[in-house]
Protein backbone atom coordinates (compact mmCIF):
# COMPACT_ATOMS: atom_id res chain seq x y z
CA UNK A 1 0.00 0.00 0.00
CA UNK A 2 1.38 3.43 -0.88
CA UNK A 3 1.25 6.54 1.31
CA UNK A 4 -1.70 7.74 -0.78
CA UNK A 5 -3.85 5.30 1.24
CA UNK A 6 -6.29 4.91 -1.65
CA UNK A 7 -7.31 1.46 -0.42
CA UNK A 8 -8.83 3.00 2.72
CA UNK A 9 -11.20 5.26 0.80
CA UNK A 10 -14.83 4.11 0.50
CA UNK A 11 -14.52 4.34 -3.28
CA UNK A 12 -15.05 1.49 -5.77
CA UNK A 13 -12.81 0.77 -8.75
CA UNK A 14 -15.35 2.54 -10.98
CA UNK A 15 -15.28 5.58 -8.68
CA UNK A 16 -11.49 5.74 -8.70
CA UNK A 17 -11.40 5.38 -12.47
CA UNK A 18 -13.82 8.32 -12.80
CA UNK A 19 -11.80 10.49 -10.41
CA UNK A 20 -8.43 9.66 -12.00
CA UNK A 21 -9.74 10.22 -15.53
CA UNK A 22 -11.31 13.55 -14.56
CA UNK A 23 -8.11 14.67 -12.83
CA UNK A 24 -5.98 13.82 -15.87
CA UNK A 25 -8.39 15.60 -18.20
CA UNK A 26 -8.53 18.77 -16.09
CA UNK A 27 -4.83 18.98 -15.30
CA UNK A 28 -3.33 18.49 -18.75
CA UNK A 29 -4.49 21.76 -20.40
CA UNK A 30 -3.07 23.95 -17.63
CA UNK A 31 0.29 22.28 -17.00
CA UNK A 32 2.17 24.72 -19.22
CA UNK A 33 5.62 24.20 -17.69
CA UNK A 34 5.59 20.52 -18.65
CA UNK A 35 4.97 21.53 -22.27
CA UNK A 36 8.12 23.66 -22.40
CA UNK A 37 10.80 22.53 -19.93
CA UNK A 38 12.77 19.28 -19.54
CA UNK A 39 10.99 16.73 -17.37
CA UNK A 40 12.89 14.10 -15.41
CA UNK A 41 11.24 11.29 -13.50
CA UNK A 42 9.04 10.39 -11.82
CA UNK A 43 11.69 9.18 -9.37
CA UNK A 44 9.25 8.08 -6.67
CA UNK A 45 7.90 9.40 -3.39
CA UNK A 46 11.12 8.52 -1.57
CA UNK A 47 13.17 10.80 -3.82
CA UNK A 48 13.89 13.78 -1.57
CA UNK A 49 16.44 16.01 -3.26
CA UNK A 50 18.04 17.01 -6.55
CA UNK A 51 21.81 16.68 -6.78
CA UNK A 52 23.28 20.06 -7.73
CA UNK A 53 26.82 18.70 -8.01
CA UNK A 54 28.10 21.52 -5.81
CA UNK A 55 29.47 21.86 -2.31
CA UNK A 56 29.76 24.48 0.40
CA UNK A 57 32.36 24.81 3.10
CA UNK A 58 31.66 23.41 6.53
CA UNK A 59 33.49 25.14 9.36
CA UNK A 60 35.13 23.64 12.42
CA UNK A 61 36.01 20.12 11.25
CA UNK A 62 36.30 17.78 14.24
CA UNK A 63 40.09 17.57 14.34
CA UNK A 64 43.27 19.39 13.30
CA UNK A 65 44.55 19.43 9.73
CA UNK A 66 41.14 18.73 8.21
CA UNK A 67 38.92 20.50 5.74
CA UNK A 68 35.32 19.72 5.00
CA UNK A 69 32.63 20.55 2.50
CA UNK A 70 28.99 19.69 2.45
CA UNK A 71 27.02 18.66 -0.63
CA UNK A 72 24.44 21.17 -1.79
CA UNK A 73 21.11 19.73 -2.86
CA UNK A 74 17.77 21.17 -3.85
CA UNK A 75 15.05 19.53 -1.73
CA UNK A 76 11.88 18.46 -3.49
CA UNK A 77 8.74 20.27 -2.44
CA UNK A 78 5.48 18.41 -1.82
CA UNK A 79 2.53 20.29 -3.26
CA UNK A 80 -0.98 19.25 -2.33
CA UNK A 81 -4.46 20.50 -3.28
CA UNK A 82 -7.36 19.09 -1.26
CA UNK A 83 -10.89 18.50 -2.53
CA UNK A 84 -14.02 16.60 -1.57
CA UNK A 85 -16.35 14.33 -3.51
CA UNK A 86 -19.92 13.68 -2.43
CA UNK A 87 -20.56 10.04 -1.54
CA UNK A 88 -23.94 10.28 -3.21
CA UNK A 89 -22.21 11.31 -6.45
CA UNK A 90 -19.81 8.36 -6.12
CA UNK A 91 -22.76 6.01 -5.63
CA UNK A 92 -24.28 7.39 -8.83
CA UNK A 93 -21.04 6.72 -10.68
CA UNK A 94 -21.33 3.09 -9.56
CA UNK A 95 -24.86 3.06 -11.00
CA UNK A 96 -23.44 4.18 -14.31
CA UNK A 97 -23.89 7.95 -14.11
CA UNK A 98 -21.65 9.72 -16.64
CA UNK A 99 -22.16 13.28 -15.38
CA UNK A 100 -20.83 13.11 -11.82
CA UNK A 101 -20.35 16.46 -10.07
CA UNK A 102 -16.59 16.69 -9.60
CA UNK A 103 -16.36 20.49 -9.54
CA UNK A 104 -14.19 20.51 -6.42
CA UNK A 105 -11.70 18.21 -8.15
CA UNK A 106 -11.68 20.46 -11.21
CA UNK A 107 -10.97 23.48 -9.03
CA UNK A 108 -8.16 21.65 -7.21
CA UNK A 109 -6.64 20.67 -10.57
CA UNK A 110 -6.69 24.32 -11.66
CA UNK A 111 -5.01 25.41 -8.41
CA UNK A 112 -2.30 22.77 -8.65
CA UNK A 113 -1.54 23.45 -12.33
CA UNK A 114 -1.33 27.21 -11.74
CA UNK A 115 0.91 26.72 -8.70
CA UNK A 116 3.28 24.43 -10.63
CA UNK A 117 3.49 26.97 -13.46
CA UNK A 118 4.05 29.83 -11.04
CA UNK A 119 6.87 27.98 -9.28
CA UNK A 120 8.58 27.20 -12.59
CA UNK A 121 8.16 30.58 -14.26
CA UNK A 122 8.18 33.00 -11.31
CA UNK A 123 9.89 30.98 -8.58
CA UNK A 124 8.97 30.03 -5.04
CA UNK A 125 11.31 31.60 -2.48
CA UNK A 126 10.21 29.51 0.48
CA UNK A 127 10.83 26.31 -1.47
CA UNK A 128 14.22 27.46 -2.77
CA UNK A 129 13.01 27.53 -6.38
CA UNK A 130 14.18 30.31 -8.71
CA UNK A 131 11.79 30.82 -11.62
CA UNK A 132 12.66 31.18 -15.28
CA UNK A 133 11.44 34.79 -15.53
CA UNK A 134 13.31 35.87 -12.41
CA UNK A 135 16.51 34.12 -13.45
CA UNK A 136 16.55 35.56 -16.97
CA UNK A 137 19.60 37.73 -17.62
CA UNK A 138 17.95 39.58 -20.48
CA UNK A 139 16.22 42.89 -20.08
CA UNK A 140 12.49 42.34 -19.69
CA UNK A 141 10.29 43.45 -22.59
CA UNK A 142 7.00 45.22 -21.90
CA UNK A 143 4.18 43.29 -23.54
CA UNK A 144 1.46 45.92 -23.18
CA UNK A 145 -2.17 45.65 -24.24
CA UNK A 146 -1.71 46.35 -27.94
CA UNK A 147 -1.78 42.90 -29.49
CA UNK A 148 -0.69 44.16 -32.88
CA UNK A 149 2.72 44.84 -31.36
CA UNK A 150 3.09 41.33 -29.91
CA UNK A 151 4.91 39.91 -32.97
CA UNK A 152 7.47 42.69 -32.67
CA UNK A 153 8.00 42.00 -28.94
CA UNK A 154 8.31 38.26 -29.46
CA UNK A 155 10.68 38.75 -32.40
CA UNK A 156 12.81 41.01 -30.18
CA UNK A 157 12.91 38.29 -27.52
CA UNK A 158 13.98 35.68 -30.09
CA UNK A 159 16.64 38.06 -31.38
CA UNK A 160 17.98 38.51 -27.82
CA UNK A 161 18.22 34.73 -27.42
CA UNK A 162 19.99 34.32 -30.75
CA UNK A 163 22.40 37.11 -29.88
CA UNK A 164 23.25 35.27 -26.67
CA UNK A 165 24.00 32.11 -28.64
CA UNK A 166 20.85 30.32 -27.52
CA UNK A 167 19.56 28.10 -30.29
CA UNK A 168 15.90 27.34 -31.00
CA UNK A 169 13.29 26.17 -31.45
CA UNK A 170 11.62 28.43 -28.92
CA UNK A 171 8.29 28.36 -27.14
CA UNK A 172 6.07 30.91 -25.42
CA UNK A 173 4.23 30.57 -22.13
CA UNK A 174 1.42 33.12 -22.22
CA UNK A 175 -0.51 34.14 -19.11
CA UNK A 176 -4.31 33.80 -19.42
CA UNK A 177 -4.99 37.50 -20.10
CA UNK A 178 -2.41 37.76 -22.84
CA UNK A 179 -3.45 34.39 -24.27
CA UNK A 180 -7.08 35.48 -24.56
CA UNK A 181 -6.06 38.70 -26.30
CA UNK A 182 -3.90 36.75 -28.77
CA UNK A 183 -6.66 34.27 -29.46
CA UNK A 184 -9.15 37.05 -30.19
CA UNK A 185 -6.89 38.94 -32.54
CA UNK A 186 -6.44 38.72 -36.25
CA UNK A 187 -3.88 40.91 -37.96
CA UNK A 188 -4.45 42.96 -41.05
CA UNK A 189 -5.61 40.56 -43.71
CA UNK A 190 -7.25 38.27 -41.16
CA UNK A 191 -4.15 36.17 -40.40
CA UNK A 192 -4.48 34.78 -36.85
CA UNK A 193 -2.00 36.34 -34.44
CA UNK A 194 -1.63 32.98 -32.69
CA UNK A 195 -0.27 31.42 -35.87
CA UNK A 196 2.04 34.34 -36.57
CA UNK A 197 3.60 34.12 -33.10
CA UNK A 198 4.11 30.37 -33.49
CA UNK A 199 5.92 30.94 -36.74
CA UNK A 200 8.22 33.52 -35.16
CA UNK A 201 9.31 31.17 -32.39
CA UNK A 202 9.13 28.03 -34.54
CA UNK A 203 7.49 26.26 -31.62
CA UNK A 204 4.45 26.05 -29.35
CA UNK A 205 2.51 28.85 -27.73
CA UNK A 206 0.92 27.53 -24.54
CA UNK A 207 -1.78 28.78 -22.21
CA UNK A 208 -0.10 29.22 -18.84
CA UNK A 209 -2.34 29.92 -15.83
CA UNK A 210 -0.25 31.35 -13.00
CA UNK A 211 2.06 33.22 -15.37
CA UNK A 212 2.11 37.03 -15.50
CA UNK A 213 2.66 38.35 -19.01
CA UNK A 214 4.66 35.89 -21.05
CA UNK A 215 8.00 34.12 -21.21
CA UNK A 216 9.87 33.12 -24.36
CA UNK A 217 12.21 30.20 -23.77
CA UNK A 218 14.49 27.96 -25.77
CA UNK A 219 13.30 24.37 -26.25
CA UNK A 220 16.74 23.06 -27.28
CA UNK A 221 16.90 21.15 -23.98
CA UNK A 222 19.19 21.13 -20.96
CA UNK A 223 18.38 24.68 -19.83
CA UNK A 224 15.36 24.27 -17.52
CA UNK A 225 15.02 21.11 -15.46
CA UNK A 226 11.83 19.95 -13.76
CA UNK A 227 12.53 16.94 -11.55
CA UNK A 228 9.51 14.92 -10.49
CA UNK A 229 9.57 12.74 -7.40
CA UNK A 230 6.01 11.53 -7.24
CA UNK A 231 4.09 12.66 -10.30
CA UNK A 232 0.63 14.08 -9.70
CA UNK A 233 -1.50 11.49 -7.90
CA UNK A 234 -4.84 11.37 -6.12
CA UNK A 235 -4.65 10.35 -2.46
CA UNK A 236 -7.12 9.73 0.36
CA UNK A 237 -7.33 11.94 3.46
CA UNK A 238 -10.51 11.00 5.35
CA UNK A 239 -14.24 10.56 4.90
CA UNK A 240 -17.48 11.24 6.73
CA UNK A 241 -21.13 10.38 6.14
CA UNK A 242 -21.53 12.85 3.29
CA UNK A 243 -18.21 13.12 1.48
CA UNK A 244 -14.81 11.62 0.80
CA UNK A 245 -11.95 14.05 1.27
CA UNK A 246 -9.13 13.53 -1.19
CA UNK A 247 -6.15 15.45 -2.50
CA UNK A 248 -4.01 15.92 -5.58
CA UNK A 249 -0.35 15.69 -4.70
CA UNK A 250 3.05 15.79 -6.32
CA UNK A 251 6.65 16.31 -5.31
CA UNK A 252 9.11 18.15 -7.51
CA UNK A 253 12.06 20.48 -7.77
CA UNK A 254 12.92 22.92 -10.51
CA UNK A 255 16.14 24.64 -11.44
CA UNK A 256 17.37 26.97 -14.14
CA UNK A 257 20.67 25.87 -15.63
CA UNK A 258 20.97 28.54 -18.34
CA UNK A 259 19.44 31.84 -17.18
CA UNK A 260 20.11 33.48 -20.54
CA UNK A 261 17.91 30.90 -22.35
CA UNK A 262 14.69 32.82 -21.59
CA UNK A 263 13.30 36.32 -22.00
CA UNK A 264 10.55 37.72 -19.83
CA UNK A 265 7.73 39.78 -21.32
CA UNK A 266 6.09 41.80 -18.57
CA UNK A 267 2.32 42.43 -18.69
CA UNK B 1 -10.51 -24.78 -3.89
CA UNK B 2 -7.29 -22.88 -3.31
CA UNK B 3 -6.47 -19.23 -3.82
CA UNK B 4 -2.91 -19.74 -4.96
CA UNK B 5 -3.02 -16.96 -7.52
CA UNK B 6 -2.72 -14.44 -4.70
CA UNK B 7 0.78 -13.86 -3.45
CA UNK B 8 -0.43 -11.29 -0.89
CA UNK B 9 -3.50 -11.52 1.42
CA UNK B 10 -6.48 -11.22 -0.93
CA UNK B 11 -8.40 -8.87 1.39
CA UNK B 12 -5.55 -6.34 1.16
CA UNK B 13 -5.62 -6.29 -2.64
CA UNK B 14 -7.78 -3.86 -4.63
CA UNK B 15 -10.37 -5.31 -7.03
CA UNK B 16 -8.41 -4.56 -10.18
CA UNK B 17 -5.29 -6.29 -8.87
CA UNK B 18 -7.33 -9.39 -7.91
CA UNK B 19 -8.79 -9.49 -11.42
CA UNK B 20 -5.29 -9.08 -12.86
CA UNK B 21 -4.03 -11.98 -10.73
CA UNK B 22 -6.94 -14.21 -11.80
CA UNK B 23 -6.19 -13.61 -15.46
CA UNK B 24 -2.47 -14.26 -14.88
CA UNK B 25 -3.42 -17.59 -13.28
CA UNK B 26 -5.74 -18.35 -16.19
CA UNK B 27 -2.96 -17.53 -18.67
CA UNK B 28 -0.66 -19.97 -16.88
CA UNK B 29 -3.31 -22.71 -16.96
CA UNK B 30 -3.93 -22.23 -20.67
CA UNK B 31 -0.19 -22.44 -21.38
CA UNK B 32 0.05 -25.62 -19.30
CA UNK B 33 -2.90 -27.14 -21.18
CA UNK B 34 -1.30 -26.29 -24.54
CA UNK B 35 1.86 -28.10 -23.41
CA UNK B 36 -0.10 -31.11 -22.18
CA UNK B 37 -2.02 -31.46 -25.47
CA UNK B 38 1.26 -31.15 -27.36
CA UNK B 39 2.63 -34.13 -25.39
CA UNK B 40 -0.56 -36.19 -25.79
CA UNK B 41 -0.63 -35.55 -29.53
CA UNK B 42 2.99 -36.64 -29.82
CA UNK B 43 2.16 -40.12 -28.48
CA UNK B 44 -1.44 -40.63 -29.71
CA UNK B 45 -1.74 -43.10 -32.59
CA UNK B 46 -5.55 -43.03 -32.90
CA UNK B 47 -6.28 -40.44 -35.61
CA UNK B 48 -9.80 -39.64 -34.36
CA UNK B 49 -8.58 -39.09 -30.81
CA UNK B 50 -5.72 -36.95 -32.09
CA UNK B 51 -8.16 -34.82 -34.11
CA UNK B 52 -10.25 -34.14 -31.02
CA UNK B 53 -7.20 -33.17 -29.00
CA UNK B 54 -5.92 -30.96 -31.81
CA UNK B 55 -9.29 -29.19 -31.76
CA UNK B 56 -9.11 -28.88 -27.96
CA UNK B 57 -5.60 -27.46 -28.17
CA UNK B 58 -6.90 -24.85 -30.62
CA UNK B 59 -9.37 -23.76 -27.95
CA UNK B 60 -6.50 -23.35 -25.49
CA UNK B 61 -4.60 -21.24 -28.04
CA UNK B 62 -7.63 -18.97 -28.24
CA UNK B 63 -8.06 -18.78 -24.45
CA UNK B 64 -4.37 -18.03 -23.96
CA UNK B 65 -4.48 -15.20 -26.51
CA UNK B 66 -7.63 -13.68 -24.99
CA UNK B 67 -6.10 -13.75 -21.50
CA UNK B 68 -2.91 -12.20 -22.83
CA UNK B 69 -4.73 -9.44 -24.69
CA UNK B 70 -6.72 -8.55 -21.56
CA UNK B 71 -3.56 -8.32 -19.47
CA UNK B 72 -1.73 -6.26 -22.09
CA UNK B 73 -4.63 -3.80 -22.29
CA UNK B 74 -4.44 -3.32 -18.53
CA UNK B 75 -0.63 -2.88 -18.53
CA UNK B 76 0.64 -0.31 -21.04
CA UNK B 77 4.31 -0.98 -20.25
CA UNK B 78 3.86 -4.73 -20.83
CA UNK B 79 1.98 -3.97 -24.05
CA UNK B 80 4.77 -1.71 -25.31
CA UNK B 81 7.37 -4.39 -24.64
CA UNK B 82 5.20 -7.08 -26.26
CA UNK B 83 4.78 -4.90 -29.33
CA UNK B 84 8.55 -4.93 -29.84
CA UNK B 85 8.83 -8.71 -29.54
CA UNK B 86 5.69 -10.41 -30.83
CA UNK B 87 5.33 -11.13 -34.56
CA UNK B 88 8.81 -9.70 -35.28
CA UNK B 89 11.33 -11.57 -37.44
CA UNK B 90 14.91 -11.88 -36.20
CA UNK B 91 16.70 -12.32 -32.90
CA UNK B 92 14.09 -12.68 -30.15
CA UNK B 93 16.49 -11.87 -27.30
CA UNK B 94 17.78 -8.75 -29.07
CA UNK B 95 14.21 -7.61 -29.76
CA UNK B 96 13.41 -8.20 -26.09
CA UNK B 97 16.27 -6.07 -24.83
CA UNK B 98 15.50 -3.26 -27.27
CA UNK B 99 11.76 -3.34 -26.57
CA UNK B 100 12.26 -3.25 -22.81
CA UNK B 101 14.67 -0.34 -22.96
CA UNK B 102 12.48 1.70 -25.29
CA UNK B 103 9.27 0.95 -23.40
CA UNK B 104 10.66 1.75 -19.94
CA UNK B 105 12.27 4.93 -21.20
CA UNK B 106 9.04 5.97 -22.91
CA UNK B 107 6.99 5.21 -19.82
CA UNK B 108 9.35 7.28 -17.70
CA UNK B 109 9.10 10.24 -20.05
CA UNK B 110 5.33 10.02 -20.01
CA UNK B 111 5.32 9.61 -16.23
CA UNK B 112 3.45 6.33 -16.53
CA UNK B 113 2.95 4.16 -13.51
CA UNK B 114 5.92 1.81 -13.92
CA UNK B 115 6.26 0.65 -10.33
CA UNK B 116 2.70 0.87 -9.01
CA UNK B 117 3.04 4.40 -7.63
CA UNK B 118 -0.61 5.40 -8.08
CA UNK B 119 0.50 8.25 -10.34
CA UNK B 120 -1.95 9.72 -12.86
CA UNK B 121 0.81 9.19 -15.42
CA UNK B 122 0.90 12.74 -16.77
CA UNK B 123 4.67 13.24 -16.95
CA UNK B 124 6.12 15.42 -19.67
CA UNK B 125 3.68 17.15 -22.02
CA UNK B 126 6.29 18.33 -24.51
CA UNK B 127 4.84 16.10 -27.22
CA UNK B 128 1.33 17.39 -26.52
CA UNK B 129 2.32 21.05 -26.95
CA UNK B 130 1.54 22.48 -30.35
Amino acid sequence: MSHLLREFAPITSAGWAEIDDEARERLAPGLAARKLVDFSGPHGWEHSATNLGRTEKVGDPPGDGLSAVRRRVLPLVELRAGFSVSRAELADVDRGARDADLDALDEAARRLAAAENRAVFHGWDAAGIVGIAEASEHEAIALGDDCERYPRHVAKAVEALLAAGIDGPYGIALGPDAYTRVLETSEHGGYPLLQHLREIVDGPLVWAPGVDGAVVISLRGGDFLFESGQDISVGYDHHDAGAVHLYLEESFSFRVVTPEAAVRLNP
Amino acid sequence: MGFDQYHEPAHELPDDVRTFARLCASLTEEAEAIGWYEQRLAVESDRAAAAIMRDAQGEEFKHFCMDLEFLLRRTPLWRDIARGILFCEGDIVAHGEEAEEAAVEGAGERGDDVVGSGSLGIGSLRQAAR
